[in-house]
């Protein structure tokens, strides 16, 4: 048996054509007529909360240091979809792992945020604002998008989270707002009418009302009385987003990733609920999927290492996923650190290789028809990294 | 708003249906601190079952591990394993008498005990005091998701909040923090030092440093505290020993009869740690509580909290003069709460006219229900409502609590569903009658022309009431 000999800077990187390319900057930015298209492309942005893990998500079998230091999570990837001849695809990530073999999606490993330690608080902080630091910036990256799409396209784009409360990555300057479900029955029209007169003076709930009374309209009559159905979620995030005068920015929430106990049947668990929802976003999106990109990121990878209690610490590097119609996918892009002891980061987490801020703006630039150097500077104005080019299909 | 607009509202959870509103805002809120009351009657009679902490786990898990035996036994035998049911009452003999009936399952105990919440603050006489024990509970949030965590959470708050919050932060730290319900919750209660009698030998669980990270980081010194990650892995070792008796796991290194937060030794990592410079070389139990006692006074704390304080009471980006007025009493007083209460009530910055702060889903319910009057909502009402709002107590999305910023809170969605529940309180409100007088009561002195307008518009009183209740003056406050 032969067994790859990885070093820490081969890139692993694999087009469908099998030719190896080489980082981020091997390819050249696609051409796309400025801004022409930007009102009909629609982002999503799926945030896994309380740091997945990478490793367990897109698995680098093909690292002999995977099956000494995660040795009975091998089982999981026996019969598991390989995405190349080195990584592998968490069994559970089933639509997704589809969307990936049609050419529909990638993954980016060994990516993180600007952001170095270990507090979830934190880190989503970063994730969200798009900052260098925590609390550095009090407003969203998906925000500031809005309204650099409102500036490019001259009208001002419609962002939504469904959540029960506002995520941190959409709130801001531009208008946003958020939906649930309810099982409550609404309120009598004569009430919600007169309530608007009551807020005639106030226009911060004024405005709310309004946002609040336009998106209950177009999701229309759910039978869905929370979040916790993930399918379902999928279906009502394409819902809100398929149709002409939808969200043009949707924002997901998935909890739960925190695996400090069990790794391998708290990851089986929530890469389930991950795929049900990407499955029926995506066919629920049915024709307007070929002008929709989904990126799905957390705030921070896990230890490498198995900790006392069969589950992992909080990490540095991990993994994220963007699909979409238009995404070349099919590949991994990845300057793999390698997972020996003198490779890790801190001698314990996958070492960051990729940063996810490129990623995004790399990601939303081509997607959107934008320039991805001004992209960059205006969803991350502190960061310094060249945006990554190719993602989508030129 | 007027002082005692700010009084009810800032300070407290709103005037109560059939109360008179304050003359002197400030000895109104004063006099609250003497009269709190840690036990009311709606939890005197609720025993506190914190000892039984393991044994509840232990029990839970032999259901869960039987009831798995059956499924798998079921799905082998052709039939769906998700029909198969495995009571509860098959366990029942194994719980201690004292704890059958309401504790038989742990989401009754958890309703039950956040329906105690609710109705103390609906009918309490000291809003401002339970609006700092929700303050404190909130800095030492315990997520009731895990199992163990359910029964547990109301002890937590009533048996190490409530009676703490007018003495020290560091006593109310040390019962926060050692509480089963927290050793649940940040994985304490499995955490072996590696060197420890109980870890020699291949395959024992080990070190887990989540409480240890988790109590630097929220519950003192802050994120910018001043510690590193070795910092973080030195106090974990000091934590190792702080267990939870009563476990399979426990029970045969614990002494006879040990339960609730004990403490073993064959867990504890041997040896002297040193953690942000200071070298601690207690043995055992005291190692951790010497590292506790440290971190309640240490300057990065009083900052920490005097900034979280600040900005529940003053804003989201709260005066830096109040900030350090704080600051000043927590390390002048070695973190006396009483005294940081009275600086707060005596420091002009609380006091600041416009409306400072968007009422947070709980807050409005409760604010709402005091107003409305009456009690005709039971716990598992109180427990939806507060779902759909929002903000189910004890339910925070991570381990920082629930934030206290008005981005959060503000949402449109979020809006619409306190309108909707506005109207929704009324239809079974006992008391809907006076209502602009009623709310020219509540808000004294600042009750809008437009609120009076369509209050005085509304086409019945229980309309007036649906109306007040999602007014602007009941959103912020």
């Amino acid at each position: 048996m032969t067994m790859n000999v990885i070093d820490r800077r081969t890139l692993l990187s694999r087009g469908m054509t099998g030719s190896l390319v080489i980082g981020a900057g091997g390819l050249s930015a696609p051409r796309l007529a400025f801004g022409q298209e930007t009102g009909s492309k629609k982002l999503l942005f799926v945030i896994l909360r309380g740091a997945a893990d990478g490793l367990s998500m897109l698995a680098p079998v093909g690292d002999p240091d995977f099956a000494r230091l995660r040795r009975r999570s091998l089982r999981e990837y026996e019969n598991a979809r390989k995405a190349d001849s080195f990584f592998a695809i968490h069994p559970t990530l089933e639509n997704i792992g589809q969307a990936y073999s049609e050419g529909e999606a990638l993954f980016v490993h060994a990516a993180a945020t600007a952001y170095r330690e270990r507090s979830h608080f934190d880190g989503q902080n970063v994730l969200e604002t798009g900052g260098s630091s925590p609390f550095s910036r009090r407003d969203g990256w998906l925000n500031r998008l809005a309204s650099l799409i409102a500036a490019k396209a001259g009208r001002q784009p419609k962002a939504l989270a469904v959540a029960l409360t506002m995520p941190l990555a959409l709130r801001g300057d531009a208008p946003a707002s958020n939906y649930a479900p309810t099982r409550g029955r609404s309120a009598s029209a004569d009430f919600m009418d007169r309530v608007g007169k009551l807020y005639e003076n106030d226009p911060q709930l004024g405005n709310l009302l309004s946002q609040a009374l336009e998106t209950r309209e177009m999701a229309g009559d759910t039978e869905m009385r929370n979040l916790r159905d993930y399918q379902k979620t999928g279906e009502l995030a394409a819902s809100l987003m398929r149709s002409e005068d939808g969200a043009q920015i949707g924002m997901v929430e998935l909890n739960g990733w925190d695996s400090h106990v069990n790794q391998i049947g708290v990851f089986r668990r929530q890469a389930g609920q991950l795929d049900a929802l990407i499955g029926a976003y995506r066919s629920a999106m049915g024709s307007e999927w070929s002008n929709t990109m989904v990126l799905v990121a957390t705030e921070f990878g896990r230890t490498v290492r198995i900790n006392g209690t069969n589950g992992t610490d909080h990490g540095t590097g991990s993994a994220a996923i963007v699909l979409g119609g238009g995404v070349r996918g099919k590949r991994v892009i990845a300057d793999w650190p390698g997972l020996a002891d003198n490779q890790l980061f801190e001698n314990r987490d996958l070492r960051p290789t990729t940063s996810l801020q490129s990623v995004f703006a790399g990601s939303v630039s081509e997607h959107l028809g934008f320039g991805p150097r001004e992209t960059m500077s205006r969803l991350y104005q502190d960061a310094k990294e060249a945006p990554l080019k190719g993602i989508t299909r030129a | 708003m007027t002082a005692s607009h700010i009084a009810l509202s800032r300070f407290g959870y709103g005037l109560k249906f059939g109360e008179e509103p304050p003359r002197d805002a400030k000895r109104y809120l004063l006099s609250q601190i003497d009269n709190f009351e840690p036990k009311p009657v709606q939890i005197a009679g609720r025993p506190d079952t914190t000892e039984l902490a393991g044994k509840f786990v232990d029990v839970i898990h032999a259901r869960n591990r039987a009831r798995t035996i059956a499924q798998d036994r079921a799905e082998s035998m052709g039939m769906d394993r998700t029909r198969v049911k495995v009571s509860l009452e098959e366990y029942l003999p194994q719980f201690p008498a004292e704890v059958r009936g309401t504790y038989l399952e742990p989401i009754k105990a958890l309703i039950r005990d956040l329906g105690f919440r609710f109705d103390m603050a609906a009918a309490s006489d000291t809003p401002m005091m339970e609006r700092l024990v929700h303050f404190w509970s909130n800095h030492f949030s315990v997520t009731a998701r895990k199992i163990g965590t359910y029964h547990q959470v109301g002890n937590l708050e009533f048996g190490a909040i409530r009676p703490k919050v007018r003495g020290k932060f560091g006593d109310m730290m040390k019962a926060a923090v050692l509480h089963p319900a927290m050793l649940f919750y940040l994985d304490q209660f499995r955490s072996i030092g590696p060197n420890s009698p109980r870890k020699r030998g291949p395959g024992r669980r080990g070190l887990n440093e989540n409480l240890a990270r988790e109590i630097l980081e929220l519950h003192t010194l802050g994120v910018n505290g001043g510690y590193s990650q070795e910092d973080v892995t030195e106090f974990a070792r000091a934590l190792t020993g702080w267990t939870i008796g009563g476990l399979r796991q426990t029970s045969r290194f614990a002494p006879e009869g040990a339960r609730g937060t004990i403490f073993i030794d064959a867990f504890h990592e041997p040896g002297a740690r040193t953690i942000m410079g200071k070298t601690y070389r207690q043995q055992g139990s005291e190692q951790a509580l010497a590292v506790l006692d440290d971190l309640a006074t240490h300057p990065s704390t009083a900052r920490f909290v005097s900034t979280k304080l600040a900005r529940h009471f003053a804003g989201d980006v709260p005066p830096e003069s109040l900030v350090r007025r704080l600051e000043r009493n927590f390390l002048r007083t070695g973190g006396d709460l009483e005294s940081l209460t009275r600086t707060l009530i005596e420091a002009p910055e609380c006091w600041r006219e416009g409306p400072v702060k968007f009422q947070r889903p709980f807050e409005w319910l409760v604010a709402s229900l005091r107003f409305a009057g009456g009690d005709q909502f039971n716990e598992r009402q109180i427990y939806s409502m507060l779902v759909a709002l929002g903000e189910q107590s004890w339910n925070a999305p991570s381990p920082a609590g629930f934030d206290d910023f008005e981005g959060n809170w503000a949402g449109p969605d979020a809006l619409i569903r306190r309108v909707e529940l506005a109207e929704r309180i009324t239809r079974r409100a006992p008391f809907a009658a006076n209502i602009l007088d009623r709310a020219k009561a509540a808000f004294p002195g600042t009750l809008s022309e437009n609120t009076r307008l369509w209050l005085s518009r509304a086409e019945s009183d229980r309309q007036a009431l649906g109306l007040m209740l999602a007014a602007p003056e009941m959103m912020r406050r």
